[in-house]
């Protein structure tokens, strides 16, 4: 995992789109909302999760792994960078790669867009806008001790399993504490990925 | 196009169509860019924000302010706010017509003030000084509520002025004055991390204060209870530690339920009732006869709820109550919010770090546009209008004679039901009944009778639309000011812009109409901070004491609480420690019997309809329907009905009242009570809610009865399109807004519509 990175909490999401609206604001894409806001239970309740790039290192993440023309790019610290637009021929490989749905196709533009965790901003320290305006936390960016130190008795993972496939993420997902302990690790329970059928 | 790649759903679709702003995008920022701190121009949250103002003074983004109200945190509205700045909408010159029927045409500021005063001239004339009224509203700065309220009684010497905050605020500011003798939320919400309970009652904190939701999260994450009473599962219901589904209209049987257990098991706070209270034992009587089963039958509940609420309630050392519009808009508001605060006198939760009260505040300013002087009842500093020394004061600041200052008058609805008869001129700033009044249908044909009406707005609301004159003016990010939030914050704004074209600041307006009505020489200001030193000086030694409070302190400290008696003062952050502002220091418990709504169900009209917010959008939506990211998120009003009443999701279901009807796409969830029905309020024409709701009045506070009335649904033929907003001449309608008008869909969830396709 990253020093700071993005914990997502699908618990606190209040389902308002403040993070989508943010998305947009930001300078890299501005008007392009990369978060996917999906409210999860129509018709029962009025629950909501926002998806946003899980970062993953899985040793590299799929996108990253499946893209023909290596447009896709992953810094020392661990961001899995959006395609570089004169390298990305619109193939769509990593949008049916992810695992999590997250990188979107601009079918004009042939172009692959995905969150770039704000790199404009937290590579100069700034919060990505989408956690930086969240108005319940549900994305949180900072380290791990700074999440614990704002909620104690959190806990987190960074494991997701889709079926008999492990991701290990760059981004971490808040998860309920469980007896074995606070942190993130092996012993930490993995997180379930992907709908139900 | 060739060669199309193959997709899964939802992930070629940036719903950006349409979330292009009217103005378009600008970056990167421009060099010599920089950040002007203001706040939002919605909720009574009041979050701190930047707008992002490049060289030539043009507005063109938002940035995340850490204040201490907000750390950054902002809702969909927030992050969007700053697109209504140099939005193509936006009125650049005065409008007159010159019959009822005939179209605007651009008129000079001359010919429109002139004309303006001539008809006030006209009908006061005519008909007597209180014929010509003011109606105003709680989204305008400090300075100008004050500016207002002092504009009707010295310049046009009417008692009729009233504001927007008598469908919002007066219902718990009735209360928390008979209760505390003083209207302001109790604590500062930080208290709420020190707390073991958070009761939120009839209030969709995450929809319509979405960062005061982080408060909830973070009293959770240290181990509070949370509570929340609603008909609907809210979000944040939806994980609460309890949940109370009351039936609409029923909420002080509950609270009086929850004091009867709390009595019973012995939970009371004995010292605290004998030393800091008043009439307990009236209270002990009447609480006595809402055994469990008696509330829980009137409220369409279990009766275990009850006694679950009065257990965690009563056993904590340390809890918190918060209320809003969903209690306090019905004919009992005053008895509901009181009911509550029963409950908190009795287990002595107030006063104290994690122990407090606070009814939260709609309007960005509706706290401090209900403390000087524009509600009819009120002078500067939360102070009686009918009390002779605060009139003998305000005369005296005022320079005037206190036999021509007006007493009260009529409030906003009365108001409004008087035009046509002893109301015949209006001027009109910071509200659009037509849309947010209830029964809207009499709305209007008492607007049309009116014989001249003059509007002030940014936007062409739908109100002004049908005036006589519109007047354009600026908006927050254009002005300074101050404004007052949830929890009595004082916080200032800063001038990011000068207004567009020929608009103007409401103060200069409001000062050039006086000086044609030859009383120029009381509204004359260079600039807005002029106002504030006016005011904080008329508010000593009142309630709301605003007189230690400058902007050289603001811009230090960020935010201060009133009172603030001098300028060495701190402020108040948290009421009631030592004492409550009655004269003997003690708080009054309210007896109070829980009544029937206005409108019983009956076998005709079998449902109750209930109306509110949602997330995207603001008030009468004269705002938010014209900013395509919130357009997209809820292009159009929907009703929510239970699967239990037999529709399915999309059907187009006819809400019928005794006062209209109108056919809305169905939203079919379970986040429901099946005996109850949702319609948001924020749109217009014959989409309005507000074509359904009961203009009944609580008889004290006149707040009209929004959250309940009979009506009965029926499968209707196709969803009722909701208009775009108005346009001015020469003006289009943004492609956002024209889709949104022939959209028949309902949102995926209460909140709007997810981002995903398919």
């Amino acid at each position: 995992m990253m020093n700071r990175t993005l914990f997502i909490d699908p618990s606190r999401c209040i389902g308002c789109q403040a993070c989508v609206a943010a998305c947009r604001e930001c300078d890299s894409h501005r008007g392009k909302s990369m978060i996917h806001l999906d409210y999860l239970e129509e018709g029962a309740t009025t629950a909501s999760m926002p998806t946003v790039c899980m970062h993953c290192e899985d040793p590299v993440a799929p996108c990253a792994q499946v893209c023909p023309t290596d447009a896709i790019l992953v810094t020392p610290d661990g961001v899995v960078q959006e395609a570089l637009k004169e390298r990305c021929i619109g193939c769509a490989n990593c949008v049916h790669a992810c695992p999590f749905g997250v990188p979107k196709l601009d079918v004009d533009e042939m172009l692959m867009y995905k969150c770039n965790l704000c790199y404009d901003r937290t590579s100069e320290g700034l919060d990505p806008m989408c956690a930086a305006v969240c108005p319940t936390g549900s994305i949180f960016y900072g380290t791990l001790e700074e999440l614990l130190g704002a909620r104690p008795g959190a806990a987190a993972s960074d494991i997701v399993v889709f079926g008999e496939q492990e991701v290990r993420t760059g981004a971490a997902v808040v998860v309920p504490a469980t007896p074995v302990g606070v942190g993130v690790g092996a012993e930490q329970a993995a997180v379930p990925g992907g709908y139900a059928p | 196009m060739t060669n199309r790649p193959i997709v899964p759903p939802g992930v070629g679709d940036f719903r950006e169509e349409g979330a292009e702003p009217a103005i378009g995008w600008e970056t990167p920022a421009p060099a010599g860019s920089r950040l002007v701190p203001t706040h939002c121009c919605y909720c009574g949250v009041q979050c701190g924000m930047y707008l992002k103002v490049d060289p030539a003074g043009r507005v063109f983004g938002m940035e995340p302010r850490d204040h201490e109200i907000n750390r950054m945190k902002l809702c969909p509205k927030g992050v969007t706010a700053y697109q209504q700045v140099n939005h193509p909408d936006r009125l650049l010159y005065p409008l007159i017509r010159d019959r009822r029927d005939a179209p605007f045409r651009r008129a000079s500021w001359d010919e429109a003030l002139d004309r303006v005063a001539s008809e006030i001239t006209r009908i006061q004339g005519a008909y007597g000084r209180d014929a010509f009224a003011v109606y105003s509203g709680s989204s305008l700065a400090t300075e100008v509520t004050y500016l207002m309220g002092k504009f009707a009684r010295v310049a046009l010497r009417t008692k009729n002025i009233d504001y927007n905050g008598r469908l919002c605020m007066v219902s718990a500011a009735a209360a928390n004055k008979k209760a505390f003798g003083i209207d302001r939320a109790a604590n500062p919400w930080s208290d709420m991390l020190d707390t073991q309970v958070i009761l939120v009652a009839g209030s969709n904190v995450a929809e319509c204060f979405p960062v005061m939701s982080n408060y909830v999260w973070a009293a959770r994450d240290r181990g509070a209870k949370l509570v929340v009473i609603d008909p609907r599962e809210t979000p944040l219901a939806r994980t609460a530690d309890l949940f109370v589904p009351v039936r609409p209209g029923t909420d002080s049987a509950l609270f009086n339920g929850v004091l009867h257990v709390i009595d019973r098991e012995g939970w009371l706070d004995e010292r605290f009732i004998a030393d800091r209270t008043v009439g307990w034992d009236d209270v002990r009587r009447v609480v006595a006869a809402y055994d469990p089963a008696r509330a829980a039958e009137i409220c369409g509940i279990e009766p275990r709820l009850v006694e679950d609420l009065a257990r965690m309630w009563g056993t904590a050392d340390r809890a918190m109550a918060f209320h809003a519009r969903g209690i306090e808009h019905q004919i009992q508001g005053v008895e509901n919010a009181l009911s509550i605060i029963n409950l908190v006198l009795a287990t002595g939760q107030i006063g104290a770090p994690g122990k407090g009260y606070g009814t939260i505040t709609g309007q960005g300013n509706g706290q401090g546009g209900r403390e000087h002087g524009q509600k009819t009842d009120q002078l500067p500093g939360q102070r009686d209008i009918e009390d002779p020394e605060a009139r003998a004061f305000i005369s005296r600041y005022w320079g005037i004679d206190e036999s021509d200052l007006p007493h009260k008058g009529a409030s906003a609805v009365e108001l409004v039901h008087m035009m046509g008869s002893d109301v015949r001129g209006l001027l009109g700033i910071c509200n659009n009944p037509l849309v947010s009044m209830p029964n809207a249908h009499r709305i209007s044909r008492c607007y049309d009778s009116l014989e001249f009406h003059v509007q002030l707005d940014f936007f062409l609301s739908e109100t002004a639309a049908r005036a006589d004159v519109v007047l354009p003016s600026a908006v927050w990010a254009e002005d300074g000011g101050t404004t007052t939030n949830a929890e009595g914050k004082v916080v200032l704004r800063h001038t990011a812009a000068e207004p567009p074209g020929e608009a103007k600041r409401d103060w200069w307006i409001v000062g050039q109409i006086a000086e044609r009505l030859g009383i120029g020489e009381k509204f004359r200001y260079d600039e807005i901070d002029d106002i504030f030193e006016e005011l904080r000086w008329a508010t000593e030694g009142g309630n709301a004491d605003y007189r230690g409070i400058t902007y050289e302190r603001l811009e230090r400290e960020g935010a201060i609480s009133w009172p603030c008696p001098s300028e060495d003062h701190p402020g108040t952050p948290r009421l009631f420690e030592e004492r409550f502002s009655w004269p003997d220091g003690r708080a009054r418990f309210n007896v109070v019997e829980w009544q029937q709504p206005h409108e019983p169900v009956d076998d005709e009209y079998p449902l109750r309809l209930t109306t509110g917010r949602t997330v995207a959008h603001f008030l009468s939506g004269n705002q938010t329907r014209r900013i395509s990211a919130l357009v997209e998120q809820a292009p159009r009003p929907w009703v929510e009905v239970h699967p239990t009443l037999g529709f399915e999701n999309g059907d187009p279901v006819r809400v019928v009242t005794r006062r209209g009807e109108v056919t809305y796409p169905a939203l079919v969830t379970e986040a429901i009570r099946p005996d109850t029905v949702f319609v948001p309020y924020h749109w217009a024409g014959a989409a309005s809610a507000n074509l359904l709701t009961v203009d009944a009045l609580h008889q004290l506070s006149k707040i009209p009865e929004y959250k309940v009335c009979a009506c009965r649904i029926e499968r209707g033929e196709a969803a009722t399109p909701a208009p775009p907003p108005p346009l001015a001449p020469g003006q289009t309608v943004d492609p956002t807004a024209a889709r949104a008008a022939a959209d028949r869909r309902p949102p995926s969830a209460p909140q709007g519509r997810g981002t995903g396709q398919g």
